[in-house]
Order: C-alpha cells, then structure tokens, then sequence
C-alpha cells in the first residue's frame, strides 16, 4: 500500500516536472539595423516565435527569414536571395538560458535586469552570442527585450566588395517579446 | 521496490528534461500556405521584353535603355558607337501584383504606357498549397509623335496608335534557371503596305541562367507567326548580362532589334542577326522607394 501511495506520488511530480509552466509567443519582434555614412539599412519580423520556461530559465527563439520586411523592397529580395539564402536555410534560431535566473520573480511584477547567453543559428551556422536583457512581468504577460550585435561574417553571410561602404560590420539586432501561458 | 520507484521517478524526469530541448516544436507552426517564388529574374525586363517579375509595391524604377548602332557598320561609325536610341522610362508598382509604366523612346519618339499583372503567381516547394507557374497579363499602347509625312494630307490621329497584349508565363525551375514563354499580339491602326497585317500574332520564349549570385546570362526570341509581315523583317533574338549591384541592376546585351517597345521589336525588327546587324546595348535600373512597407510608417 505505501509503496503504491510512493509510486502515485512519484508520479504525479513527474507529471508536475513536465508540465512546468511554459510561456509563448508567436508574434514577437526582431528588427536589424545596420548604419554606415553610405546609408541605413532597417528590417523586422513580428512573428517570430518563442519560448520561455520561467522554472528553468531556458529561453528560444525562431524567425522565418522570408518574414523580414525590408524599408526597401530591393534589399528584402537580395536579402534572400544573396545574403542569407533564405530557400536553403529558412529560419535563424537561438536556444539559451537567463544565466541569472534568481534575480527574477516571475510572480512578482516589476522590471528584471538578467544576462542571457545561448547558442545563435543563422544562415547554417552557430554562434555563442550573450547579453543584456530586460524582463518586465506585468499583468498581462511577460515581456522581454534584447539587443545585441552580429557580424555578419561570423555567419558566412559574403558582403561583395562592391557593397562594402554600404553595410555595417555590425549589425545590431533588437528583440521585443511578450510572453503568454502555453496551455497543453 | 522503492528503490526501483525512485529510478522510475528519476526517468520520468530526466523525460522531462530531455523535451525541454526542443521548445520551439511545442509551438510550431504548420508550413505556410503560400509562398511565393522570388526573384525569378533580376529585373522587370529580359532585354526588351518584360519579365514576370513586377517593381515592388510603392517602389519607382527609372530605367535607361540604350541602343547603339549596329557593329557591322565597320570603323566609320565606330562600330555602331557612334548612333544611339534611348528609351526613358519610369515603372511604378501600385500594389505587389500591379504594375504601370510610361516612357519616351527615340525610335519614331514614341510615347509609351503600359500595365503589368501578376494573375498567377509561383509558390515555394515549402508552401502547403502548390502554384506550378507564374502568369503575368501585359497590355501597352503607344503613340507615335513624328510629324506627319506629308501634313496636307488628311491626317488621322489614331492613325498613330499602336497597342500590344501579353501573356507571360514563367516558371523558376531552380535557383539558377528560370523559363518564359510569351504569346503576344500587336496591333497597328495603320500599317505602310498593304503586305502587312493590323495585327501580328508572336510567340516569344526566354531563358535565364545565374552564373553566380549577382550575374544571370538571359536570351530572348520572339517568333513572328508566318504570312503577316513581310519577309524583310526578322524575328527578334536578344541576348544579355545582368550585373546586380545593390540598388542597381545593369543590363548589358546584343539584340538584332532597334525598338525598345513591344510594337516595333516584335513585328519591326529589320537587323539580320546572323548577318552582323547587331546591337550592343544596355538597360540601366535605378530604384526609388516612394512609398514605406506599413512596418516603417508612423503610426
């Protein structure tokens, strides 16, 4: 009898482990910016995925390359076709974790300063990529901004000699998230 | 017992952990229902004619096209460098599947105007749903504005007009190689002899092939159906270079055509290819956003 009530119990915290709450987001925000005296190169997405599992810290993300909408029309093409290849790698993904989750309360609301580092895929290749975030839990969700800078040779992304002046050796890459319950 | 209890419980958890690996398939979205090939070409234009493709919504394109001489017309003429006919010409994409345009050309200092639609457009292999081809409907008119031959003569107005129709189907059969064919009709209010025919039924085919990601090698024909015109015209064969510099995409090419518009290289072409009438020439595209995607404009 007590090893069935032991077993039943064990169970249920299994069950408890794997149904942690889980947040989500399917219309977050990334923009890149990328500045040189030459010109200003702006895109975003707002619907990139994402989650984030407050119990553990861990925090992902997923955009369609395709979904970048480009100030010039010309450049999305190229963008696509050129620099990314965005037919033979779709989505840029990053899968980390909030290295200083005891800072935040997630049933607290306030505003949380934390550092987040992860692993970063674009264009087939994976980078570490660390930094600053913001975590704001609100009533109505819970929100998370980033920005951080990429270059773009670190992810075989070929810039042409002939467009060198007009592209940013940095590019800096903003995120904006506003997380709900996923419900399983 | 228990201690097989505790292992089984460390199992479900590790379990536990084990998914957390792939979040993102928690959430992940179905393929999307359409998406649409791009870039099947570089540009608006093959060499004279047009391509599938449409300047992008609230986007303006001022295109230059030039034509030199033929290089058979020897050292004198410096290989054709000395002459010149230009087409001036602004396209503007009112939404993503509409396209107008007008322009000035120097031959017979024709104006042109045109309106381009995408009927049917290619999808992506990703896409749920499947669109083999992309299906383009193209009409233009043009006016002749040289000063009439003899002005005593009862001159009708009309008389100067000329309208072609368009199909253009195409399919983006790789990265690299795309196809086009196009059926098309001219029709002239009024033509020199009585040898030719008002209207002019053509069929024109296109290939491009990229060499590497910014140069495409392109070729066009267009095939004049028999017994409408005169044997002392030729069909129009072009062949051409596109060179994508950010902003820019440079055209380069030899074609056996003078014209620039529909109305004179499909049923007015006169230069013998194969004979050396040929022309070197260049479009040269110049991009303006007038219009910002929504994302970018204030609130």
């Amino acid at each position: 009898m007590k090893h069935i009530f032991t077993f039943c119990l064990v169970l249920v915290m299994g069950f408890t482990i794997q149904a942690q709450d889980k947040w989500f987001t399917r219309s977050g925000e990334i923009s890149f910016h990328s500045s040189t005296p030459v010109e200003d190169i702006d895109a975003v997405s707002k619907t990139a995925s994402s989650v984030l599992v407050p119990s553990t810290g861990q925090i992902q993300f997923s955009v369609g390359m395709k979904s970048f909408v480009f100030q010039r029309a010309l450049m999305q093409e190229h963008f696509n076709e050129n620099y990314v290849e965005s037919d033979k790698y779709p989505k840029a993904t990053f899968k980390g974790k909030i290295d200083d989750l005891s800072k935040v309360d997630f049933t607290t609301p306030g505003t949380y300063e934390v550092t987040v580092s992860g692993q970063l895929t674009v264009h087939g290749k994976m980078n570490p990529v660390k930094t600053n975030a913001t975590i704001v839990v609100s009533k109505d969700g819970i929100h998370a901004n980033a920005s951080f800078d990429v270059t773009p040779q670190d992810y075989d992304i070929a810039i042409p000699k002939m467009v060198e002046d007009k592209i940013a050796k940095q590019i800096t890459v903003k995120i904006k998230a506003t997380y709900q319950p996923l419900n399983k | 017992m228990r201690k097989f209890v505790v292992a089984f419980c460390c199992l479900l958890a590790t379990t536990g952990w084990a998914q957390e690996e792939d979040l993102l398939g928690l959430i992940e979205e179905e393929q999307p229902e359409k998406e649409f090939e791009q870039a099947s070409f570089k540009t608006t234009r093959i060499v004279n004619a047009h391509s599938i493709e449409n300047t992008h919504s609230g986007v303006l394109d001022f295109k230059i096209s030039h034509r030199f001489g033929m290089i058979n017309t020897g050292a004198y003429e410096f290989f054709g460098l000395d002459q010149a006919t230009i087409r001036l010409g602004l396209d503007y994409g009112i939404s993503e599947r509409l396209m107008v345009g007008i322009g000035r050309s120097s031959w017979n200092k024709t104006i042109d105007g045109f309106a381009k639609y995408k009927i049917l457009r290619q999808t992506t292999k990703a896409s749920q749903k499947q669109m083999p081809i992309s299906l383009t409907w193209f009409s233009g008119m043009y006016v002749n504005t040289l000063k009439w031959a003899d002005p005593d003569r009862d001159n009708k107005e009309s008389s100067r007009l000329d309208y072609a129709h368009q199909l253009l189907i195409a399919r983006k059969f790789s990265e690299g190689f795309t196809a086009q064919l196009m059926p098309s009709l001219v029709h002239r209010n009024l033509v020199p002899t009585k040898d030719e025919n008002n209207d002019v039924f053509a069929i024109g085919a296109a290939v491009r092939q990229k060499v590497t990601k910014r140069v495409s090698v392109n070729a066009e024909y267009f095939y004049v159906l028999p017994d409408q015109i005169p044997d002392t015209y030729e069909n129009s064969l072009s062949l051409g270079v596109d060179i994508e510099t950010g902003g820019h995409v440079f055209q380069l090419h030899i074609t056996n055509s003078t014209p620039m518009t529909e109305n004179g290289y499909i049923p007015q072409t006169t230069g013998d290819f194969f004979d050396g009438d040929i022309h070197f020439g260049f479009n040269v595209s110049r991009v303006f956003t007038i219009v910002k995607p929504k994302e970018f404009r204030d609130p």
